[in-house]
């Protein structure tokens, strides 16, 4: 019993000491609760959000945009990942692109965006699955490099054909990058795009949530919803890709536990 | 007919600075179901002929005939087993490894699964089927290898020091084990190797390479009874002869 309170301790921890800072600041430093407000306040406003479905409906349609363009970043990006592992001209020509593009941060592209696209959910995912799809590309392009010859040379000698050889050899092999790249590019996108939300105006999102509270000063209605965008982020984290790492690379031995 | 034949094999690595003759007129054959063990000093080309037998190089020169026929490319008339445990696709268990030529085969489902444990339990380890490589000790993933490379009924099994990475006792279990699996299913075996008292122990007959360029210098028959005795007056004789063959000047 004992024993297993000890991680769950560990793991709260540092948040319980935030806490306790962040309200004795509250309560004693230089700002009015109305700019810097105590946990609990934050906390009452989160519930009574939650509550109203307001959260709930801005975290969601976030969710939604986020899922659209990361799905678009994922298929584009691992496809050209790969085109870029297997043929010679495609490494030549987009590995230059790729390596400068993928330091820029995809906000300093949002003003082009909204310019091509307008404001609203379009140059939104746009540009939240360009963003993305940089680690993506990048990743699965390694991955297909570092697949072993010894594996390609064993599945040819058991006679596999080219296709045969991209599905059941090249893919899997270079899997512990692809989930890497793909981690890397959902981190990605997860950041942009609440930014991307302050600035193409989309009606319903975390991003513009926070935005819109600033012009009234609720910073309590700011806070949870930045406390919302770190559990989301989180979640997804342990939820979707340490579940998929476990399932694939631990279950494999391509990856430690 | 012999059931493969190398005739005037010669082969040049040519890279950009230098380049290396590694086979030059290297002529033997192999009967059908015998085994065939090739030693030499490092670097005298043993890999690369197995390489070419397998179809992965070229010859420079020369031809490989395999049951008369002259063969250019790979083929599924022909089971490989390399020295590095890591050739075992980590992403399968050991049993769809197994499977793995029979699906390019286009075998069904079923029958793949029933061939495969037929090899998984010949090689004794039908009790492994569902684990992965990694769970696998080094010597039961060489024997998983093994039977992936004699699922698929190829008549010829290649290898090239699969157990060279083994410790020496698991070796010695292998080299049994490889002897019995070889008698069951009647293939015809290249095994390459620079040890030569495991070459004195499998072989029905022993090729030496030389070095620079690599070449067949000798040939040597085991005419001895299996299982044999490693510590028998004839089988260190044979050790011996065949040792006297590597060092040898030319
Ligand atoms: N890819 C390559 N490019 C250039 N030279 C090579 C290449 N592979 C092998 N060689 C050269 O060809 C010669 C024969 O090499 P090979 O690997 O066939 O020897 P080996 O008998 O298998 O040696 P070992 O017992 O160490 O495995 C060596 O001199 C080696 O340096
Ligand atoms: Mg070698």
């Amino acid at each position: 019993m004992r024993r297993a309170l000890i991680p769950f301790v560990e793991a709260v921890l540092p948040f319980v000491v935030v806490g306790i800072l962040w309200q004795a600041f509250a309560l004693l430093g230089p700002f009015p609760p109305r700019l810097f407000p105590g946990v609990e306040t934050i906390f009452s406003t989160f519930v009574r959000l939650v509550a109203k479905g307001i959260l709930p409906i801005h975290a969601l349609s976030t969710l939604l945009r986020l899922i659209l363009a990361f799905s678009l970043a994922g298929l584009l990006g691992v496809a050209l990942g790969i085109i870029m592992g297997r043929y010679r001209w495609a490494e030549d020509f987009f590995l230059p692109l790729t390596s400068i593009g993928n330091p820029i941060p995809g906000l300093a592209y949002a003003p082009l965006f909204v310019l091509w696209f307008g404001l609203g959910n379009l140059p939104a995912v746009l540009l939240v699955a360009f963003a993305a799809a940089f680690p993506i590309v990048l990743n699965t392009w390694t991955g297909v490099k570092a697949v072993k010859e010894i594996w390609i040379r064993a599945a040819q000698a058991m006679g596999a054909q080219d296709r045969q050889l991209f599905w059941k050899v090249v893919l899997p092999g270079a899997l512990p990058y692809v989930l890497t790249g793909l981690r890397l590019g959902l981190a990605r996108a997860w950041r942009v795009l609440v930014a991307v939300e302050m600035l193409t105006s989309v009606r319903l999102g975390l991003g513009w949530l926070i935005f819109g509270a600033r012009e009234f000063l609720n910073t309590d209605v700011m806070l949870a919803g930045i406390a919302v965008i770190g559990l989301v982020g989180f979640l997804l984290e342990k939820l979707v890709f340490q579940k998929l790492e476990q399932l694939t690379l631990v279950r494999w031995g391509m990856m430690e536990a | 007919m012999h059931q493969i034949e190398l005739r005037n094999i010669a082969l040049e690595y040519a890279s950009t600075e230098n380049h290396v003759t590694a086979l030059q007129d290297v002529s033997f054959s192999v009967e059908a179901s015998e085994f065939l063990c090739v030693v030499g000093q490092s670097g005298c080309g043993k890999t690369t002929m197995l390489n070419i037998v397998a179809g992965f190089l070229k010859p420079t020169k020369g031809e490989i005939l395999i049951g008369g026929k002259a063969v250019t490319g790979k083929g599924l008339d022909r089971g490989v087993v390399f020295q590095d445990f890591a050739q075992l696709f980590p992403w399968r268990t050991a049993q769809r490894n197994v499977e793995f030529g029979l699906e390019m085969k286009g075998i069904s489902k079923e029958e793949r699964a029933e061939i495969a444990l037929r090899f998984l339990k010949l090689v004794n380890l039908e009790k492994f089927a569902r684990s992965y490589p990694h769970e696998l000790s080094g010597g039961m993933q060489q024997r998983v290898a093994i039977a992936r490379a004699l699922a698929y009924n190829p008549a010829v099994l290649l290898m090239d020091e699969p157990f060279a990475a083994l410790d020496a006792l698991t070796r010695e279990e292998m080299q049994r084990f490889l002897v019995d699996v070889w008698r069951e299913t009647k293939k015809t075996v290249i095994y390459v190797t620079h040890n030569v008292a495991e070459a004195v122990y499998l072989a029905d007959r022993i090729i030496v390479f030389s070095p620079h360029p690599g070449t067949v210098k000798a040939q040597v028959k085991i005419a001895l009874p299996r299982p044999r005795d490693t510590l028998s007056v004839e089988f260190l004789n044979y050790q011996k002869e065949v040792v006297y063959h590597i060092v040898e000047r030319k």
